[in-house]
């Protein structure tokens, strides 16, 4: 790793270090505000109490759509600018993208489970959901298959951005999939109908999980810099044992000269 | 033994580091099983039909295709080699990978499941037969395959001809493993015929496999 | 301790590699086998490893374990390193100590005798050619086996690295082992040549 590779994420991590306390505790003031105004909510006129895991599926499934974006500029990022926190900014959302779409099924599949009376059903959305969530998890394995990181990031991005192109394709073909064999889902929340006493606590919901984004994003890419941190130190001790071999093995003075290579 | 274990061992802390292959084999897994509602439809009586079919179509391709580096990871960086001429028969030592394969990559499969059998409208008992016919199926697969991936090394082609060569050997085992889920679900069969029958397949496999596979991997070095 | 072949005659895809060939080798002696390419100075060590099957002849180890065979007293360092890169440089020797088994030394010593012992607990993918060489050459101290098959041991060393392994090969010589190398390299010990023929 060059000196002006580590430059960036050097000031990245120290503008990090002071700015994550302030967003973790706005995160969490904002979730608070909005898990209590969800709970003081009215219970719907049709779907009784279950109306209230709108506040928690809504904002999930939103953030699982808005992931996946903020990994494609990062991808961009990676394939045009090469800069490096592209990578690491792209390699650490997709956990985080995954478990908000996970959270977004789990939360759905519990929504529809009074009204379909299973917990899953070949919905349109619920099934588009599952599919960005497959999506998400090979894209994970893409990163896990190769070891080097800036190898796996090219990889990486042009799968990103070829999602990102196919993912409208796939939710068009998804939604003519469904209607083709079965009326429109009775599973119809959300829209622009939505009553007042809704909108605020899921406009709440939805910043304070978005903030939760930004918290855990942050705190991801610091890790995943440090990460790389330490494999390069790693890489640095392993060259330079043949300098300590060739002092402890035998009375060679080659090493000497590169030793301080090895150091530097 | 400690030979054994040690070999075992280290397959599968390799199969769960990184550039390990345990996991993909669930997510292919997990994949074909979603693809499949869009090709019959979302009709849930129909995928509840044929959800114990759809399972373990995709639990024997997804272990089929992770068997394609079993024994070419080894023959490639020259372990396979040093495996040869150790003190341990070939035999046991072709199992041992056979089983660190099964563990690693063919548990989860079976873990992975009743997730599935949610996604197909299955209900407890159906998955719970399912995943049932899947523990005692699988290493029969596991063990059939490993011929494939033995003699994949003696002729330097992996992939597709694996596949060719052992998914005519597995149809007896996807025959009575659907078929035992399906009685378990619906009858009129009893559960324990087909699933006996299942088992057997298995232990068969557990024999033969090791033997033809140091057999042909004997002949196939050079 | 002798180790002897006679009469081998080796054939590759059709092609006769050597044939006629005696090898021996006392205990306590070095053997050099050098040649041009494609002399068969590989197929020759794989032939006495056991890995391939002579057309003719046989090869024996005479007055070492008879509960064993050739193949099982003796290391093969071949081409390749046999190491995992996903695993630690630790994992990759104690498993190959485990699975070899028999007369075994300690793993971090053997580490230490290759001048690998402080990176013992980075993944073998960091390893450049010539540590990956040594970490196999580890191999071969971890388990004590009287005979060391080395296809072109010295290739990735380096200097020191060299140095380091002759001293370890006259330790095993003076130990009463066997140490029977393919070369183009000089060796750096004392050692009986055989030459292997130029378009065998």
């Amino acid at each position: 790793m060059t000196l002006t590779d580590l430059a960036n994420p050097t000031r990245f991590l120290a503008l990090t270090t002071r700015i994550l306390p302030w967003l973790a505790g706005a995160t969490a003031i904002l979730l608070a505000i909005g898990l209590y105004q969800s709970v003081m909510a009215p219970d719907d006129y049709q779907q009784g109490a279950t109306v209230k895991i709108m506040f928690i599926h809504v904002p999930n499934a939103w953030l699982s759509m808005f992931v996946w974006g903020v990994m494609s500029i990062a991808a961009l990022g990676t394939l045009v600018w090469r800069h490096p926190l592209a990578d690491v900014a792209a390699k650490s959302a997709a956990p985080i993208g995954a478990a908000f779409t996970f959270l977004a099924l789990v939360t759905g599949s519990l929504w529809g489970r009074p009204m379909w009376g299973t917990y899953w059903e070949w919905d349109a959305r619920l099934t588009s959901v599952l599919i960005l969530f497959l999506m998400y998890l090979g894209l994970m394995a893409l990163w896990r298959a190769v070891e080097d990181p800036s190898r796996a990031a090219r990889a990486a991005a042009v799968l990103t951005l070829v999602g990102a192109i196919n993912i409208p394709i796939i939710k068009f073909s998804v939604d003519w999939w469904n209607t083709l064999h079965q009326p429109a889902s009775v599973f119809r929340a959300g829209g622009p109908t939505l009553d007042k006493a809704f909108l605020w606590p899921l406009l709440v919901m939805a910043i304070a999980f978005s903030l939760l984004f930004i918290t855990l994003h942050l705190a991801a890419m610091r890790n995943e810099i440090l990460r790389r941190r330490v494999r390069s130190l790693q890489m640095m001790q392993a060259s330079s044992s043949r300098t300590f071999s060739a002092e402890a093995g035998s009375a060679s003075c080659e090493g000497n000269g590169s030793k301080e290579i090895g150091i530097a | 033994m400690s030979a054994l274990a040690a070999l075992i061992r280290r397959d599968i802390r390799i199969a769960l580091r990184v550039g390990g292959g345990a996991l993909i084999g669930v997510l292919f897994f997990l994949t074909v099983t979603v693809l499949m509602p869009f090709a019959v439809g979302p009709d849930l009586a129909l995928l509840s039909r044929l959800g114990p079919a759809i399972l373990w179509l995709g639990a024997l391709l997804a272990s089929l295709l992770t068997l394609d580096r079993l024994f070419t990871a080894d023959h490639e960086d020259g372990s396979l080699d040093l495996i040869v001429m150790s003190r341990t028969p070939l035999e046991l030592a072709c199992a041992a990978k056979a089983l660190a394969h099964w563990l690693a990559a063919g548990l989860p499969l079976i873990v992975a499941t009743p997730v599935l059998g949610l996604l197909l409208n299955l209900d407890g008992t159906a998955t719970l037969a399912v995943a049932l016919t899947l523990l005692a199926g699988t290493p029969a697969l596991t063990f059939t395959g490993m011929i494939g991936a033995a003699l994949a090394v003696t002729l330097h082609r992996g992939g597709l001809l694996l596949a060719v060569l052992v998914l005519p050997l597995s149809i007896p085992v996807l025959i009575f493993g659907v078929a035992a889920s399906q009685a378990a679900i619906s009858g009129p069969m009893s559960f324990g015929t087909p699933f006996s029958i299942l088992c057997a397949l298995s232990l068969f496999s557990l024999v033969i496999g090791p033997f033809a596979a140091a057999a042909s991997l004997r002949h196939g070095l050079d | 301790m002798r180790l002897s072949g006679r009469n081998l005659t080796c054939v590759r895809g059709g092609r006769q590699v050597f044939s006629g060939l005696d090898v021996s080798a006392a205990a306590g002696e070095a053997l050099a086998i050098t040649g041009p390419n494609g002399a068969g100075k590989t197929s020759l060590l794989r032939v006495i490893a056991g890995l391939l099957v002579p057309a003719e002849g046989s090869v024996a180890l005479e007055g070492g374990d008879n509960e064993l065979s050739l193949p099982e007293q003796a290391h093969y360092l071949g081409h390749r390193d046999a190491l995992k890169p996903a695993l630690s440089v630790r994992e990759n020797l104690s498993f190959w100590r485990d699975f070899l088994g028999g007369d075994t030394q300690d793993t971090q010593q053997c580490l230490a005798a290759v001048a690998l012992d402080h990176a013992a607990h980075l993944p073998a993918a960091y390893l450049s050619a010539g540590q990956r060489r040594r970490l196999s050459i580890a191999r071969l101290l971890s388990v004590r086996r009287p005979v060391w098959l080395l296809d072109e041991p010295t290739s990735a060393l380096d200097a020191a690295g060299q140095a380091l392994f002759v001293g370890l090969m006259r330790d095993h010589l003076a130990g009463g082992g066997i140490v029977i190398a393919a070369t183009h390299l000089p060796l750096g010990l004392d050692a009986r040549e055989l030459r292997m023929g130029g378009t065998g």
